[in-house]
């Protein structure tokens, strides 16, 4: 079992709200992609600040619920207030704040007057839960059961072991299926004194609630480590893992200390074809940039402060919203303070497998808040008559564009240049763009 | 050893040479996140500053080599989001080598100390560790051996005994929680490793005199490093651990007492007197 990821409905484009000018983007927003284009993506939402850490694990767990099953490590045993079932709507909303997106500009008419213009989670599959276990069972494979919950339609277990065996068995025989690798997997975390937090799906409450879906767990610790362990779930993985993580801190930009971070291609210009496959758009370039990097490397989606945006993909988030996330130092105050938010929220995309993963993910915060996003530029051509000689210009300039939008669109997403010549229908290189003439050929200014 | 033979006496013009490809490498294919006129900064000021502290401490000049090495290890290992930073971390590094002295010898390794201090003092300055990539670092180990066995000069003794040290207690940790061997693999490969073994804690001017001193210093750095990383969970803790070891150098030179080191190829003789005393290499 792993987590998929959320579907969040695409928005209507609207207009870019005003921004401080020294940053702004304008252009028009069009799109976003969102999680949901990655098959069996994770969204965990990592609030951080000092020790204190809240992790919000959101998934949307498709098959019986009964099969449902969550391990995860944890630092700390939990205590029943440390734990909260959250709003899946919050996680939505920061997924499509701060999602890749898509802005549009439209091209002036160049014989008109000139006015300026610019630019997995770790977890294991049970069976149905079986008969609980007594206490002499428990004592004799080494595990302790340091916390029983039920909490929303959870029924959560925190369990310390003493080896790696003894907690397999233990969970196998309260009905989890566990993959045939977990012993190993769940060794080191036993040699770190970690504790291990047990979920499954408490079906009489999940019926009280009313929702036909799982809502994300939440929990609020102080560790002094601030790391994700993908490991464990690697384990019964088939193939690479998507992980998306939406990093909150007070200071800066979050990026990993043991693997490479860096930034998603962004800010070019690509054919306004792609207005209509954003989807595999985007996709397409996530595996590309991954691929170069040799599947070693964590991609940063976006980095901004939660007071404001440009071009907005969706609004910022209210301090409600930040607050039902985990983000617990706002006290009431507004998020957007004079001279800064005091919120920076970093998106991370990694995708994972154990061979070019070979250890958690550890973070580290930054003070950098320059702000950062992935960010592409359809540009329209003026459609209208063009009798002057800037409208002849413009037209020797478009060709260079479109000619450079194609070569962009297939540099980022390794997409043929023929077909995307085809997709781009009259922007094609060499065709006329604007309608009229043939291109003037090449040798013809060549003695003027 | 025709090779070596060929190579400049002063490993300093190999030490520029290797540093000066790494930060293009990293500029130029990595994507490092430093703007361009960054590293001119650093060296303007880390020359200026020199210039300024050998006349303010009537030292005899010695040239420009050690303050480059120190702006290029500033460079490569400094991140920061305001101009200032880079230049405050490089006079900082310079200024110590004059500052902070004791038996005529500097205390700390000046780039080692820059970014220390940049990171305590200001809310600007942090360190990317692992921004090399597997295949980056593999090439760098590669260069930076060759370069340390083909020049004698490089001390290797210290980065060998670190190095030594760093893999054992890796390897040890990594059998001793069962994990993956392919993670010790991942965690050797960190570009800010390399540096830090090849023209950080080897730095001759800053290591003790003494070849089994040398040896104790660089086992100390590396236990204080993995304590600090895997047991406080501290980031970049090698860094850490070499400024709080370092003070230890005039102790150890002390107790094992070896002849100064001086660059192949330098200027006038080392003074070795007083505390006070500038020396006249300072690198």
């Amino acid at each position: 079992m792993r987590f998929r990821v959320l579907a969040a409905g695409l928005t209507a484009g609207f207009l870019t709200l005003a921004a401080p000018a020294a940053e702004a983007f304008c252009g028009f927003y069009v799109g976003k992609a969102d999680s949901s284009l990655f098959n069996e993506a994770s969204q965990v939402v990592l609030v951080r600040d000092g020790e204190r850490t809240v992790v919000t694990m959101s998934n949307d767990y498709k098959g019986q619920l009964t099969d449902f099953a969550l391990v995860v490590p944890v630092p700390v045993v939990l205590k029943r207030e440390q734990i909260h079932v959250g709003e899946r709507k919050y996680v939505e909303r920061l997924d499509a704040y701060s999602a890749p997106r898509l802005v549009e500009y439209f091209d002036e008419d160049p014989c008109a007057p000139q006015l300026a213009y610019e630019d997995a989670i770790p977890m294991a599959a049970p069976t149905a839960a079986g008969a609980p276990m007594n206490e002499v069972r428990r004592k004799s494979l080494g595990v302790t059961v340091e916390a029983e919950y039920t909490i929303g339609e959870y029924d959560i277990v925190l369990l310390s072991a003493k080896e790696s065996s003894g907690l397999e068995t233990w969970l196998r025989e309260s009905g989890y299926k566990i993959p045939p690798r977990a012993a190993k997997a769940l060794e080191p975390y036993i040699k770190q004194d970690m504790k291990f937090f047990v979920a499954k799906v408490n079906l009489k409450e999940q019926k009280a609630t009313g929702f036909n879906y799982l809502r994300p767990l939440q929990m609020a610790y102080e560790s002094k480590k601030f790391m994700l362990p993908i490991r464990l779930g690697m384990a019964n993985a088939k193939g690479p893992q998507d992980l998306v993580i939406y990093a909150m801190t007070r200071t800066g930009r979050v990026e990993s200390s043991n693997y490479r971070t860096v930034k998603i291609p962004s800010d070019m210009d690509i054919p306004v074809f792609v207005k209509e496959e954003f989807k595999q758009f985007y996709p397409a370039l996530f595996e590309k940039a991954h691929a170069r990097e040799e599947k070693r490397a964590l991609f940063t989606e976006y980095v901004w402060d939660m007071g404001w945006c440009d071009p907005c993909a969706a609004d910022p988030l209210s301090p409600e919203e930040l607050r039902a996330l985990g983000v617990f130092w706002l006290d009431g105050q507004n998020a957007n303070m004079g001279g800064g938010s005091q919120v920076v929220l970093t998106r991370l995309h990694a995708r994972y497998d154990g061979e070019h993963f070979p250890e958690d993910l550890v973070f580290q915060e930054t003070s950098d808040r320059q702000n950062f996003q992935a960010r592409y530029v359809l540009r329209h051509a003026f459609k209208g008559a063009l009798a002057c000689e800037a409208g002849k210009q413009y037209l020797r300039e478009l060709d260079k564009r479109h000619q450079q939008e194609a070569e962009t669109l297939a540099k980022l997403t390794g997409w043929d240049l023929g077909t995307i010549s085809k997709k781009m229908g009259d922007d094609a290189p060499g065709k006329k763009a604007g309608g009229g003439k043939a291109p003037e050929p090449w040798y013809k200014r060549l003695w003027q | 050893m025709t090779l070596a033979a060929a190579l400049p006496r002063d490993p300093r013009y190999l030490q520029i040479a290797f540093l000066s490809s790494f930060l293009v490498a990293g500029v130029g294919w990595l994507g490092f996140d430093i703007p361009v006129w960054q590293p001119p900064l650093i060296m303007a000021t880390a020359c200026v500053t020199q210039w300024a502290m050998t006349r303010l401490f009537r030292a005899p000049p010695v040239g420009y080599l050690s303050p480059l090495i120190t702006s290029l290890g500033l460079s490569l290992l400094l991140r920061t989001d305001a101009f200032w930073v880079g230049p405050f971390a490089a006079a900082v590094a310079i200024s110590s080598k004059f500052v902070l002295r004791a038996r005529g010898k500097h205390l700390f390794n000046p780039t080692n100390l820059g970014l220390v201090v940049a990171m305590l003092l200001t809310s600007h300055a942090w360190c990317s560790p692992s921004q090399w990539g597997h295949s980056g670092a593999l090439l760098g180990w590669f260069a930076a051996f060759g370069l340390a066995v083909a020049h004698r000069s490089f001390r290797s003794d210290v980065s060998l005994a670190f190095l030594g040290s760093w893999v054992l207690l890796k390897a040890a940790r990594i059998f001793y929680l069962g994990a993956p061997w392919a993670s010790l693999q991942h965690q050797l490969s960190a570009g800010g490793l390399i540096l830090f073994t090849f023209f950080m804690i080897s730095d001759p001017k800053t290591t003790p005199d003494h070849r089994v001193g040398r040896v104790l210093y660089a086992v100390c750095v590396a236990g204080l490093g993995f304590f600090m990383l895997h047991g406080l969970w501290w980031q970049n803790a090698l860094l850490w651990a070499l400024c709080l070891v370092s003070p230890l150098t005039p102790l150890i030179d002390r107790v094992l007492p070896s002849g100064r080191f001086q660059w192949p190829g330098g200027g006038a003789p080392e003074r070795n007197d007083a505390c006070v005393s500038v020396s006249s290499q300072p690198a």
